[in-house]
């Protein structure tokens, strides 16, 4: 099953869609529950429990049953596969809540370790930059995305520098604290021009909108993809 | 760009760009120091953090039995042990220490919880002079500052400023040399040492197996200021006890390099209780006054991991929030990330003053990452934004929740509203109807709004079911 995530639902389309794409071309069948909205986090990282254990086990709820659960973002996986458990650690009947945690895959750590794919075919002459979201810190994802990426000929995975600085995204936080946000973005932005890349890529689309929206307000030149995103063009080219 | 009101995004823009960009570049330097120390000296340095923070997190849930074994050591070593259970009565005790000494004249050695307590302007006010003899510390004192950062007091001043005050201060004329400064100080502070009448310390650890006591310094400065005079005092918060002396190995070497990338700090001392017969100087009477203020409580609670902690301040220096503000945005002693945790508890009753900290994150777990205790922190700041929430404190310019829930949970309202969303592509910015959104849009755009779209899409593919709702 799909998650595709809210920020798919209002803004990044092309994203959803290319999930679909890449999953499906390495054989897997993708199911879209209708009834899906979010995750919940935003109610939880603004410390609304009440709030987010509603949407949460909501969408525990949307998710029931045993198929895994895919999700293109670090994370709104990481909410469920972790915000959870802080969530719900005095609360009784979380049957789904574990069972829909216990089957949430982000999408790259799905297909390199999930399904064992460790090489895609195709070819794309371009420098790289790669953003490692902070929801992915500790787990599989940074290294998943590294090696598809990687193994793509043509690509030029570059280092950015300062690579433990968030992008200053945050959620709620962006717009309850903008000026700490935009001067966190900015350095993480001038951090990732160092660099020069042709494209600036992440398994979180949150913070490519926030460093994407950062630049182009101030007219800087920097095109920002989905990991998936350019797994699916590199296909694409190469049909 | 108009005011958010949250005081602390107010501070950050309102701090000087030379500021900023001094802390800044010191603290992104000290974090890949770090990184770099460790990996290059251990195998699996993540390994260790987990360690020293399952020793750390065992003695704070036994502190009683600790403190108790604490206790007897020092007291068998010819120390003399108090407890201080507020600011108030630590501050009372030290004071009675020094009129029973008859001691007008202390040097001091760097300690942050001398700077929880106030100690300086209470003892000046009784009539002691407190000299800090750490550089950073005394460039604090002379300037009438307070520190803004755990283990760089004065990480947001430049040498120039340092000179500045000098000057002023009559330790000689105007020069931003380095090493000029520090021999002005180095000259000024040995008169001290010798006028002294007594010596104060905090502690980094205190061996409860042993009572001994653990100070570190890249500057020698506690040494000079025990050898000085014939009295020590320590000031201990209770939750620098280790079990043994043989856990010190593990502190030690996670403690310097995560604090200064260094394998161990200059000097390391072991202080075993007062002078012994057989040596030729030291302080002759020794007390350790051990500082609750606030701890108990927070060991009661379920932030009780933040207890761990042994003040490295690895924290804040990769923050992205105190990379913005320095310690002072923070509004308290202890600022970065342990202390957007430990400032709103130790408040007490004055927790809503501080509730606003543990939400000034973006929640990116850098914090948790470098922690040589593995605190963490990011699930600690969630827990006080939910206490806030229950205790129904307000957060400035924070959306409500309760609206986005109903819509999340509303299948159908959720999907109009998307589809409807689409209407935001036609509307000018000061037209947005919402006001995190034109938050959003002062300073960065938004994409297209594309609501429904990949809906449609999918639908026309065959994959959308009900999923596993059963209505």
């Amino acid at each position: 099953m799909l998650m595709a995530t809210c920020l798919s639902d209002v803004f990044f389309a092309d994203m959803a869609k290319a999930t679909v794409e890449v999953l499906e071309s390495v054989g897997c069948e993708v199911i879209f529950p209708e009834d899906q909205t979010c995750c919940g986090q935003p109610a939880f990282n603004s410390g609304d429990f009440p709030a987010a254990e509603k949407v949460s086990r909501y969408t525990a709820d949307v998710f029931a049953g045993d198929l895994p659960v895919i999700v293109p973002s670090g994370s709104c996986a990481a909410m469920h596969f972790h915000g959870t458990q802080l969530l719900f650690e005095d609360k009784q009947d979380t049957g789904e809540v574990e069972s829909l945690a216990g089957r949430t895959w982000e999408l790259f750590d799905f297909l390199v370790n999930g399904l064992g794919v460790k090489k895609w075919e195709g070819e794309l002459n371009k420098r790289i930059a790669l953003h490692h979201s902070c929801h992915t810190r500790g787990t599989d994802t940074g290294a998943a995305m590294e090696t598809l990426l990687g193994s793509i000929s043509g690509i030029e995975l570059v280092k950015v520098g300062t690579p433990e600085q968030c992008c200053g995204f945050g959620g709620t936080f962006s717009v309850t604290f903008p000026h700490l946000s935009g001067e966190i973005g900015q350095v993480k932005l001038e951090s990732v021009l160092e660099q020069s890349p042709d494209l600036l890529v992440s398994a979180d689309m949150s913070c490519l909108m926030h460093m994407g929206g950062l630049a182009e307000k101030q007219n800087m030149d920097i095109e920002t993809r989905h990991a998936v995103q350019v797994l699916r063009d590199v296909s694409l080219a190469s049909q | 760009m108009s005011k958010s009101s949250q005081p602390i995004d107010d501070f950050a823009r309102e701090l000087s760009r030379e500021t900023r960009d001094a802390v800044l570049s010191s603290v992104v330097t000290r974090t890949a120091g770090r990184k770099a120390k460790l990996e290059a000296d251990y195998k699996d340095p993540d390994l260790l953090r987990r360690l020293a923070g399952k020793v750390k997190q065992h003695t704070v849930e036994h502190l009683d039995e600790y403190l108790e074994q604490a206790e007897a050591a020092l007291t068998k070593n010819g120390a003399k042990v108090h407890f201080a259970s507020t600011a108030e009565s630590a501050r009372e005790t030290i004071l009675e220490i020094l009129r029973n000494k008859g001691a007008t004249r202390m040097v001091k050695s760097k300690s942050m919880v001398t700077e929880e307590i106030h100690l300086n302007d209470f003892l000046e006010k009784q009539g002691v002079e407190c000299v800090e003899t750490d550089l950073g510390e005394f460039i604090i004192q002379i300037d009438g500052d307070t520190p803004s950062h755990i283990v760089q007091p004065i990480i947001h001043k430049n040498r120039r400023q340092v000179a500045e005050s000098f000057e002023k201060h009559g330790l000689g004329a105007y020069n931003d040399d380095p090493q000029t400064i520090t021999h002005r100080a180095r000259k000024h502070l040995r008169e001290k040492y010798l006028q002294s009448d007594a010596g104060m310390t905090g502690a980094n650890f205190v061996s409860a197996e042993s009572g001994r006591i653990v100070i570190v310094t890249n500057e020698g400065n506690a040494r000079f200021g025990m050898a000085a005079n014939g009295l020590h005092i320590a000031l201990v918060g209770i939750e620098k006890v280790v079990p043994r002396d043989k856990d010190l190995g593990l502190f030690l070497n996670l403690l310097g390099r995560s604090a200064t990338a260094q394998q161990l700090t200059v000097y390391t001392q072991f202080i075993n209780g007062p002078r012994s017969k057989s040596q030729p100087s030291g302080p002759k009477e020794m007390h350790v006054v051990f500082l609750d203020n606030g701890r108990s409580k927070v060991l009661a609670s379920k932030e009780r991991d933040i207890l761990r902690c042994i003040r490295c301040g690895a924290c804040l220096n990769v923050c992205p929030v105190y990379r913005q503000t320095s310690g002072h945005g923070y509004r308290a002693v202890y600022g970065g990330p342990v202390g957007a945790v430990l400032s709103p508890l130790l408040a007490g009753d004055d927790f809503p003053k501080y509730a606003d900290l543990p939400k000034a994150s973006s929640l990116c777990g850098a914090c948790h990452e470098v922690c040589p205790v593995n605190i963490p922190i990011p699930e600690l700041l969630l827990r006080l934004r939910s206490r806030a929430n229950k205790e129904g404190i307000k957060s400035a310019g924070a959306p409500p929740m309760a609206p986005f829930a109903r819509m999340a949970t509303s299948p159908k309202l959720w999907q109009t509203a998307m589809t409807a969303s689409r209407a935001m592509n036609h509307l000018p910015i000061t037209m947005m109807p919402i006001q995190p959104l034109q938050a959003w849009l002062k300073i960065r755009t938004l994409p297209k709004w594309r609501g429904g779209e990949f809906r449609k899409w999918m639908k026309e593919r065959g994959g959308v079911n009900s999923g596993g709702r059963n209505e």
